[in-house]
């Protein structure tokens, strides 16, 4: 329910790096088909993946079915495990719990693949998903990525920890064998084979016993689809297996973001440059305009200047051209005074 | 000289160094733990919790609270905001601290420290948002070093090779910018592939827009908050300038913090409204969703407008560190609390007290790098001969 609506939300706005072309997988790539209707718990699977894989021995041997009793998970220790699910769960009403295998199932476009940044994951064109441990980093971005909660580290490793999933048991189908848990499963719960031809099988099965299985393929197109295939007579959510992932391919999700980074690039320089020129422009302009200011200022300043001098010039003149009459003025009224007491005398 | 004389001067053994050093010893006894005995004998992480306070608080917090670095400096060299000049150094430093300690704490968290350049030597993983984020931190490291490198080589007095790096202020600054906005964003990008384990109203195709918005608010509430710590403790190392600077730093930053604050929480408002998660708000998530948007981003949007308008210093610089705390609260929510919500509660991350206590060492390392730094080099005041520039 909850990432229903994040479902929902993807859907809405898709990725807009998304082609008009989609990867449906490699065309000749195996699958493999768990029918959960047909699996009886007996762990015969586990022993051999284990084996197969030379993990550590488990504490309880394969034989003890008392492990079914909790829910489990994969582990450093363990590519696979199969969990059971109380009957009361069915919509048919029968006495018998279900089983469910658990590992990883393979992706067609891997979320571990797409989210490790030294690309230590890749999905070989036979449809097995592999890890490299020689470029691991160890920053379990991997385990953050998959939808369907499969990697596993090696916590317990100072040196060399190691992320830790089902291989498809690449080796043997390099070899033309059968992946381990496939050859020792004696209820054939498990097919192996072409992807295409194991839909086809899965298909059939569904139109012939309509009332056995709920129609639908789990991993057909789940997370853009992965190379292990399952059947179920009782729904999938039921069964601890999720049915809100949606149909995006897990790299189609961090496309956009990615697409993101070039225009970044590419645009941010001329914006923040151009955001530079601007407020060094406006500096200039402010820086201009009050020098102007400031010298038109000046210019005032000199003219009133200029003018104060002329009249204080013009007054000074005056004062002394006044001064001279007046000297004058004096000079001749002494020189008369003068003449008039010599003309008596 | 004489700075190191008054340093060796006063006794060694104050209550602040006796802590510190009593986590330094303790960070030195983890850190030998962790590389003999792996992962698991000193974290509480397992198969469905793959990161735990590492990540969410070492990387994402530490790479969005040294935001005060491109921040400040876009502000100054960039916006042409030459007031809050004597801010540049100190948030320079504090990002360039926050960068190197980011990186050191990587090297606890990942499996292999040792094979860190591989994504860069080895195989470059592109399509991973990690790839980016490692990339740009690693360049965006360096160009904070070497724009840090001023205050140093005027320190050893080195005048050419200062005023080279003095002339690539404005290259160095707009590379800076790119940087963090590509890296800041696609810490937030990391969670896209997630969309079945991250909580709906945490979840968004916006999620790298969010974080790289909030990283302004981040750097811009550091900033105040590292400034107040500085007025605090290095009162005595700070120039005129700084002092003078220090009211219109405050006011300023703490309008843009109020602006973007505002942006921000309309932009996470269109996100709910786009997803239309709006039902998700009626649960337990639900509320404490609520306590984020209202307590963590609305609020302090609130304080800072008003303490700005009542040219408030100190209600700024309490909404500072309320915002820096909100920063926290809102990475946390992503990595580890709406992380994996789906999961029962017995598959639930807690932190063990020994990876607490690594983070704990980590931040005081930093935090004695920055003492021994600001008491020797200019950062909190011009160095006389290199006044104006």
């Amino acid at each position: 329910m909850g990432a229903a609506g994040a479902g929902t939300l993807l859907k809405g706005t898709s990725a807009q790096a998304a082609a008009n072309t989609h990867f449906t997988g490699y065309p000749n790539s195996y699958a493999v088909l768990h029918d959960i209707t047909r699996c009886v718990g007996c762990r015969s699977c586990e022993a051999a993946c284990n084996a197969v894989n030379e993990l550590p021995k488990p504490d309880k041997p394969f034989t003890d079915l008392s492990v079914l009793e909790s829910r489990r998970r994969t582990t450093a220790k363990t590519y696979t495990v199969v969990n059971k699910f109380p009957s009361d769960i069915q919509t048919t009403p029968s006495e018998k719990p279900v089983y469910v295998k658990k590992q990883c199932n393979h992706c067609l476009e891997p979320a571990c693949a797409s989210a490790c940044f030294v690309r230590a994951f890749h999905k070989t064109p036979e449809g097995a998903v592999i890890y490299d441990p020689s470029v691991c980093v160890g920053c379990r971005y991997c385990m953050i990525a998959c939808p369907f909660e499969i990697p596993t580290y090696e916590y317990d490793k100072a040196l060399e920890p190691r992320v830790m999933k089902c291989t498809m048991c690449y080796p043997r189908i390099q070899k033309g064998l059968l992946p381990g848990c496939v050859q020792a499963c004696p209820k054939e719960a498990l097919t192996f084979g072409k992807r295409k031809e194991i839909l086809d099988i899965a298909r059939e099965r569904i139109r012939r016993h309509p009332e056995r299985y709920i129609d639908h393929i789990y991993g057909e197109r789940e997370m853009g689809g992965t190379s292990w295939l399952y059947l179920s007579g009782v729904p999938f959510a039921s069964i601890g297996m999720r049915e809100d992932l949606g149909v995006t391919p897990a790299p189609e999700l961090t496309s956009g973001a990615l697409g993101a980074v070039p225009i970044v690039v590419g645009l941010w320089p001329v914006l923040l440059t151009g955001i530079y020129a601007i407020s060094k422009r406006k500096e200039k302009v402010s820086e201009e305009e009050r020098r102007e200011a400031v010298e038109a200022a000046l210019a005032r300043a000199r003219e009133q200047a200029e003018a104060e001098k002329a009249a204080a010039l013009a007054k000074a003149q005056k004062e002394k051209e006044t001064a001279v009459q007046q000297a004058v003025k004096k000079a001749l009224e002494e020189a008369k005074k003068k003449a008039e007491q010599e003309g008596q005398a | 000289m004489s700075e190191t004389t008054t340093v060796s001067n006063k006794s060694v053994w104050t209550p602040f160094n006796l802590v510190a050093g009593i986590i330094v010893a303790i960070g030195l006894v983890l850190t030998v733990l962790r590389f003999t005995g792996g992962l698991a004998a000193v974290t509480n992480l397992s198969d469905d919790n793959p990161w735990g306070i590492w990540i969410g608080f070492d990387l994402l917090c530490g790479v969005a609270l040294a935001a005060g670095g491109y921040v400040t400096s876009a502000a100054v060299y960039i916006f042409g905001l030459k007031r809050f000049h004597s801010a540049v150094r100190p948030a320079i430093l504090t990002g360039f601290l926050g960068y190197a300690l980011v990186v050191f704490a990587l090297h606890y968290d990942v499996g292999r420290p040792w094979r860190l350049p591989y994504p860069f030597v080895v195989q470059q993983g592109t399509t991973s948002l990690l790839f980016e984020v490692g990339a740009c931190v690693a360049l965006y490291l360096t160009v904070l070093f070497i724009e840090f490198t001023p205050a140093a080589l005027e320190w050893l007095g080195l005048k050419r090779a200062r005023n080279l790096v003095v002339k690539l202020t404005m290259l160095l600054t707009i590379f800076g910018v790119v940087l963090s906005t590509l890296h800041q964003s696609s810490l937030g990008a990391l969670y896209l592939i997630a969309p079945s384990k991250l909580h709906p109203l945490w979840y968004s195709t916006y999620l790298p827009v969010y974080f790289f918005v909030s990283s302004i608010i981040a750097g811009l509430s550091m900033v105040l908050f590292e400034s107040t710590l500085s007025h605090h403790y290095f009162g005595d190392k700070l120039d005129e300038a700084h002092k003078r600077e220090s009211l219109g730093v405050t006011l300023g930053f703490g309008k843009a913090a109020s602006l973007v604050l505002a942006g921000y929480f309309i932009i996470k408002v269109i996100g709910m409204a786009t997803a239309n998660t709006w039902h998700y708000l009626n649960s337990g998530y639900g509320a404490w969703f609520l306590v984020e948007m209202l307590g963590f981003v609305a609020l302090p949007c609130f304080l800072y407008a008003v303490g700005v308008r009542d040219r408030n210093v100190k209600l700024i610089r309490y909404t500072a560190a309320w915002t820096v705390l909100g920063i926290v609260v809102n990475r946390f929510n992503v990595s580890l609390v709406a992380f994996n919500w789906h999961l029962p509660s017995s598959q639930r991350y807690f932190p063990h007290w020994m990876e607490i206590m690594i983070s704990v060492f980590i931040v005081t390392v930093g935090i004695l790098v920055f003492r021994f730094i600001v008491t020797r080099m200019p950062i909190l005041y011009e160095h006389p001969e290199y006044h104006g520039h």
